[in-house]
């Protein structure tokens, strides 16, 4: 009864021991696949973007130039 | 009466080299014939940046003058934007505000949201800023 309750326990442990170790590689695994369906789901704007590269350019600075670019256009005409 | 005719010959010299100063400037700073012609014909139109833009796919040809142009136009806005102590980018917006109202009927011009449009007798559509 002794003997056989030790191997009772015995083969529990192995069984616990067993199990922790397909635990062990299977936590990284887990790991990674959470890792992965975590990831930030970005989808494309249905709007086409558009890039202006004018931000900096204000209305008074375009009329102060007004008159130095109409010059310019008369003076360098072949370019324009 | 002898000086006078004097005074009228020496002013009619004048005359002569401003007339042909006159003259000589707008032969010489005129479009080349090849950039003339691909204006008209559409291929390359006015971009609200001060730069040329193609409106089709380029041949090399029309491509190699469209970047030498290109390349004085920004030599010149350069050289502007120091002399009024601005940025060559707003400088050449303001000669492209100007550039794309100067385009004659038929020509193209590329409006802020990026299409290319054909000028027609009526304004064409600017940039907000443009005076």
């Amino acid at each position: 009864m002794l003997y056989q309750t030790s191997q009772l326990t015995e083969q529990t442990f192995d069984a616990i021991r067993l199990k922790m170790r397909s635990l062990s590689t299977a936590g990284p695994i887990f790991g990674v696949l959470i890792g992965l369906s975590a990831c930030v789901q970005v989808s494309a704007p249905d709007k086409p973007i558009v890039i202006n590269l004018n931000i900096n350019i204000k209305q008074e600075v375009v009329y102060r130039l007004d008159g130095d670019a109409k010059s310019l256009i008369n003076e360098e005409a072949d370019i324009f | 009466m002898f000086e006078h005719a004097k005074k009228n010959k020496t002013l009619a010299v004048i005359g002569a080299l401003v007339l042909t100063a006159v003259v000589a400037v707008p032969v010489m700073a005129q479009r080349d014939p090849a950039y003339e012609a691909a204006r008209s014909a559409g291929l390359i139109g006015e971009k609200p940046d001060g730069y040329l833009g193609y409106v089709t796919s380029p041949s090399p040809a029309v491509k190699a003058l469209v970047e030498d142009i290109n390349i004085k136009r920004k030599a010149a806005y350069t050289r502007k934007a120091q002399e009024t102590n601005s940025t060559v980018e707003q400088f050449a917006f303001t000669s492209g505000c100007n550039l794309v109202l100067r385009t004659v009927p038929g020509e193209k011009y590329q409006t802020p949201s990026g299409t290319w449009q054909t000028r027609d007798s009526s304004a064409p559509i600017r940039d907000s800023r443009c005076p």
